[in-house]
């Protein structure tokens, strides 16, 4: 469904995302893992439309999205949430949500409709008339996620939408998570909780200083000492193993 | 009927009772505030519901009232004529201008500053081309029949300004309501957000200043047939500009009445001031007094109320 061909992307010096690969089958849930300033967020942002990259490939469905602006790519079906969230803060979620509906219908009605469905699916469904300033951290994130369902894509790419939960938030936002892939939707996830991501991924890819450095199920990633080591430090493979 | 839709259609009813028990000085104050709760709407589409703060709207403004009078004076046309010409030509500015800066990504105050230099511009073109006369300005022959768009009662100017101050509330409530309006303020709230979710910004900001320069070019031609008279300063001086801002933030910027509410609020702040200059007699070299008001006002807004007036009677959002 996704296929991201060596795409890199600098920063006037720094290679941010160096010649990275990655593929999304239709219905998997697949995971981003990497340290810090590995660049995940970037590879995601050039995927989305957001940065264009400076070079490699990008196809979706079969049809290459390379540097096509970020509405277009929505609109082809693949939306991205924030890591940092980005509610429309002085309109309700009801309104926030609608935002994404609105893609797909000009008509009020059947957006407000839409927009209230999609709320229950992330259960938001109290909140619609809170204001999108007035949420807490855990209803951002709720919020991030409902606004890029109603767009009705195809596949999401979830930039950590579980940092900053505590653990029973995790908990309901990972069924939310099944719930949307079990609905059809396909989807690609940067996540730090690693407990997540064992618990939802089929298979994790781990970038590391802007490479791809190992993919593989969620057991046999943890089991990779080049990960380790990306993670620990130089030599700490060799350490724990012994 | 909601208690809001009472609340309108009562003040339509003395908005339209209004000019038969007032005198001819009062029907032209009123006069006044639908024209600039006009404009200041038109402002606020841009700038209250887009977010795209313009500093230099009367830009299309003075577009509008050039266009009209020229085409009226030098080529003959009828002044209804010209008006529709005057809206297109507003609408073509607004929409170059919105392509100039968007494309080359203009966001918040840059924006702001350019559109503040794109009034400049037209202001030192209209003094210096041959076709608007310079700074002599342009005469409107004074002929008061309603064919050609002059009254000898001023009743009539004044319901032309209430019914174009009535369809630019309806415009601003149907971007409430509507698919576009959405967008824009999406587009306000946050720009990367909005485009994330599919909406072509670019696109939409386009739109949104193109409606907004016609809808200023329609007061300009208004402006025009009212004084009969304009010159670069009139058509493009910032004070123009400034007015209609300062309507939409005292009144709440992104508000449906906002601009008619700071409308009001300032037009009486200018009566009473005057006023008081003309009996209090410390006061008679403090000139003009309203401009201070206006500052402090301003001032006190922006600090207290950054909703404006109608932040005080903001209440949860209502759904059908």
């Amino acid at each position: 469904m996704l296929e991201v061909r060596e795409l890199s992307k600098s920063f006037g010096g720094l290679k941010a995302v160096d010649q990275a690969s990655l593929d999304v089958r239709q219905g998997e849930i697949v995971g981003l893992i990497g340290p810090n300033g590995a660049g995940k967020t970037t590879l995601f942002a050039s995927i989305a439309g957001f940065h264009t990259p400076d070079a490699g490939r990008v196809v979706f469905n079969g049809q290459d999205i390379t540097g096509l602006p970020p509405h277009r790519i929505c609109t082809a079906g693949m939306v991205r949430t924030f890591q940092i969230t980005q509610p429309f803060a002085k309109i309700s979620v009801r309104e926030n949500i609608m935002v994404g509906t609105y893609l797909h219908t000009a008509d009020r009605k059947v957006a407000e409709h839409e927009a209230e469905a999609v709320a229950g699916m992330v259960g938001m469904a109290g909140q619609l008339d809170q204001m999108g300033a007035d949420l807490t951290v855990a209803g951002r994130k709720r919020l991030e996620l409902a606004r890029a369902l109603a767009t009705g894509p195809r596949l999401l790419l979830l930039d950590e939408v579980m940092a900053g939960l505590n653990p029973t938030e995790i908990t309901e936002i990972v069924q939310v998570i099944r719930d949307i892939r079990d609905s059809g939707i396909t989807i690609l996830l940067i996540e730090h909780v690693m407990q997540a991501v064992t618990s939802l991924a089929e298979r994790v890819y781990v970038l590391n200083q802007g490479r791809m450095i190992a993919e593989g199920t969620p057991a046999a990633i943890a089991d990779d000492p080049q990960v380790v080591e990306a993670y620990l430090g130089h030599g700490a493979a060799k350490v724990l193993r012994a | 009927m909601s208690r809001q839709a009472v609340l309108c259609a009562v003040g339509l009813g003395i908005a339209v009772i209004y000019p038969l028990l007032a005198p001819n000085y009062l029907i032209n104050v009123g006069m006044m505030v639908f024209f600039v709760a006009f404009i200041g709407q038109s402002w606020n589409i841009a700038g209250g519901f887009a977010g795209q703060t313009s500093f230099g709207h009367v830009v299309f403004f003075g577009t509008g009232a050039y266009t009209s009078t020229i085409l009226q004076v030098t080529y003959g046309w009828n002044p209804w004529l010209a008006w529709p010409a005057a809206m297109l030509a507003g609408g073509i500015v607004g929409w170059i201008i919105a392509f100039l800066s968007f494309r080359a990504g203009l966001r918040g105050s840059y924006f702001a500053l350019i559109t503040l230099a794109f009034a400049e511009v037209f202001r030192i073109l209209a003094n210096s081309v041959p076709f608007t006369r310079g700074g002599l300005g342009m005469l409107i022959k004074a002929d008061q029949r309603p064919i050609n768009f002059q009254f000898k009662d001023p009743i009539w100017i004044y319901y032309i300004a209430l019914a174009l101050c009535m369809i630019s509330l309806l415009i601003a409530w149907r971007l409430t309501r509507n698919r576009f309006g959405a967008r824009l303020v999406a587009i306000r709230e946050n720009e990367d957000a909005a485009r994330a979710l599919g909406i072509d910004v670019f696109a939409e900001k386009v739109k949104v200043l193109t409606l907004s320069g016609a809808m200023c070019a329609a007061g300009g031609t208004f402006y025009a047939q009212k004084y009969l008279y304009i010159d670069p300063s009139i058509a493009f001086g910032v004070d123009k500009s400034v007015e209609m801002l300062l309507v939409s933030m005292v009144g709440g910027a992104g508000t449906i009445f906002g601009p008619l509410i700071g409308s009001v609020a300032l037009t009486v702040i200018n009566e009473v001031t005057r006023w008081l200059a003309s009996v209090v007699p410390a006061l008679k070299n403090v000139q003009p007094l309203s401009l201070v008001v206006y500052g402090i006002m301003l001032v006190l807004i922006v600090a207290r109320l950054p909703d404006g007036l109608m932040g005080l009677f903001r209440r949860k959002p209502r759904h059908a």
